[in-house]
């Protein structure tokens, strides 16, 4: 894949990202990165601490404003909506600590990530039918937390609570899901029944990964993309990235 | 799962509170008391709105009193421009505008007060000025992300700026004394006991209204909205939510709940004046929010009545004390129980409640612990 320098290129790619640019007060944490990413493709991004991996994303889902370059998902650009129209355009995020509504049950975040109700006369009117009912304890079903649904979130285990969040953002069916470490802080079991859930929920979407457990990251990824200092190290399939020796040198080797 | 308007539980809440202010103030206190009660009440609207704001939605607002007195100021026009008959006035150099308009050598009645003739149009300026008023602040600071302490500050600037421009622009408001001498409601005398017993039920009905309003919201999914904006705003906002506009409508919400409260404020002290619109004010009904439990719609009720009845009874005996008595209960409501009065109810007196077995029924589905009774 040739890096195109021309922002606003069109492509057929999921998602494009060319040129992008974020600078804090002169350092910039992000520099010119290009990458796609494909149709229904598990990206992990990996690199050492510091490199930009998280600024990436918050990019992407709009947390953080671009300084130069542009991100365009399906052909839209992205860089100049709010984050609730990046939401709306299909793209989830999920945050590298678990962030859930501790207050409520594991019910309410689900059935309030629902995408129904979304406005202020929505919400108001929302009714809590058959229908989001049966979504809510699919999802819940998937996330291994069937029957903890009434119970307040903030009782859940570390584990559960990143279940949690992956189901609330698995009950908007977003095209591109953005995972941010989704087996940091988990037993061994728990990362195994991570795996099988994030091996479940990535048929028909496109993934980025962030994570660090390397047997983690061979195990789904399609293709790694290595960041080093904002800018990209090395891209390609693990066994390719495993071999650079800049990567070695960088971030394995470590 | 399913969500139902009111659980037993807070049906019997609402009853008894309703059995309390309907039935048991009128039949116990005498006219005077019962005037006093209602006054009180009025700050209860307040409360309710602040529940809404900053229980549930985290938005702490320092400047309730802005539109707890842009809501007594309408009304307090409309029966000024009443009671300022050319007859009444006749004595005045300018007859029929409001005496404290001709003490200032104002001439005419200003532009902006002739619509306040009207009865209608008062009614729904009571609204919707105070409402308009709170979604310009609204969408000013949350679309900015302006929040947390910021927003308190602001508000609290904003009751401040409203409370020296009343005082400053004296020709047309009456200044620092207020709009005085009010008479009459369509020609019906509202100072007489009569009256006063009943506003005091009109009053009663409104706030019944108003809980019941809050109730709804607070079932609804904005409601639980609301709460997670307050735990995680930017999971929300990443949910796919324009946040703002949320904290804008329960701004507005709280706004115009507040200014029901002033306009029956007015109507049965009869005055309205800035004492009620600055930052003590202010701050005070964030205090009867903050004892009652600033999660409990009904707990703000009777933290209003509480409050305002130790103010009378302390300030009636000891006035020097009623300051130091309000600033060390705001540090025990911080420092011992941060969910106020309903709290307490919540961790001691429904576990005793719940050993009652025709009660149990009810309370079936224990309380999660931190949303303590209605």
């Amino acid at each position: 894949m040739n890096a195109a320098s021309i922002t606003g290129s069109v492509t057929d790619f999921l998602l494009a990202v060319e040129g992008l640019t974020v600078s804090f007060d002169g350092f910039k944490a992000v520099d010119d990165l290009t990458f796609y990413v494909d149709e229904n493709e598990i990206r992990v991004i990996i690199g050492p601490n510091g490199a930009g991996k998280t600024t990436v994303l918050d990019l992407i889902c709009g947390r953080t404003r671009a300084s130069d370059g542009s991100i365009k998902f399906k052909g839209a650009e992205l860089t100049k909506l709010r984050e609730h129209e990046i939401v709306h355009a299909g793209i989830g995020r999920k945050f590298q600590n678990p962030s859930i509504y501790e207050d409520l049950t594991v019910f309410e975040n689900l059935e309030l990530s629902y995408p129904k109700g979304r406005t202020v006369v929505g919400a108001l009117a929302f009714k809590r039918d058959a229908q989001v009912i049966e979504r809510v304890e699919e999802i819940a079903a998937m996330i291994f937390l069937e029957n903890q649904l009434d119970e307040r979130a903030a009782v859940l285990s570390h584990g559960q609570k990143q279940w949690l969040e992956i189901g609330m953002l698995l009950i908007q069916d977003p095209e591109l899901l953005m995972l941010d470490e989704p087996v940091a802080g988990m037993s061994v079991a728990e990362r195994k029944k991570t795996a099988e859930l994030l091996h479940r929920i990535i048929q028909d979407r496109s993934v980025i990964v962030i994570e660090h457990d390397m047997g983690f990251v061979e195990d789904i990824a399609h293709k790694v993309t290595v960041l080093h200092q904002g800018r990209i190290l090395s891209e390609g399939s693990m066994a390719k990235v495993k071999a650079d020796p800049k990567v070695v040198e960088v971030y394995l080797g470590h | 799962m399913r969500t139902t308007f009111l659980s037993n539980r807070e049906i019997i809440g609402f009853v008894v509170l309703a059995v309390l202010i309907l039935v048991i103030f009128p039949a116990a206190l005498d006219t005077f008391r019962l005037n006093l009660i209602g006054k009180y009440l009025t700050y209860a609207f307040v409360a309710v709105g602040l529940v809404l704001c900053w229980g549930a939605g985290g938005i702490l607002s320092l400047g309730q009193g802005v539109f707890f007195g842009l809501g007594g100021y309408c009304m307090a026009m409309f029966l000024k421009l009443e009671a300022s008959t050319p007859e009444a006035t006749a004595i005045q150099s300018t007859p029929g505008i409001p005496d404290f308009m001709d003490w200032n050598q104002i001439t005419a009645l200003p532009w902006w007060w002739e619509p306040f003739h009207s009865l209608t149009f008062t009614l729904v300026a009571v609204i919707l000025v105070p409402s308009f008023f709170a979604f310009i602040i609204g969408v000013a600071m949350f679309k900015r992300r302006v929040g947390g302490v910021y927003f308190a500050i602001i508000t609290q600037a904003i009751a401040a700026i409203l409370t020296i421009l009343i005082i400053g622009q004296q020709g047309y408001t009456g200044g620092v004394n207020g709009i005085t001498d009010l008479r009459t409601l369509l020609g019906w005398d509202i100072r007489t006991d009569e009256a006063k017993f009943i506003l005091y039920y009109v009053n009663g009905g409104l706030l019944f209204a108003c809980l019941l309003v809050a109730q709804f919201v607070r079932r609804s999914k904005a409601g639980r909205l609301l709460v997670a904006i307050r735990d995680q705003e930017d999971r929300v906002r990443f949910s796919g939510y324009d946040v703002s506009n949320f904290k804008i409508f329960v701004f507005c919400l709280g706004g115009a709940m507040a200014a029901v409260g002033g306009a029956m404020f007015t109507l049965q002290v009869g005055f309205m004046s800035p004492s009620f619109v600055g930052i003590v004010p202010s701050i005070e009904m964030v205090i009867f929010c903050a004892v009652g439990g600033r999660l409990s719609i009904l707990g703000a009720v009777y933290g209003t009545l509480l409050v305002n009845w130790a103010k009378t009874t302390l300030s009636e005996s000891f006035p020097e004390l009623w300051l130091f008595a309000m600033g060390a209960l705001f540090i025990g409501v911080v420092m011992a129980f941060p969910n106020g009065l309903a709290g307490l109810y919540a961790t001691y007196v429904e576990p005793q409640l719940r050993r009652i077995p025709a009660l149990r029924q009810g309370g079936a589905k224990p309380a999660p612990q931190n949303t303590p009774a209605q």
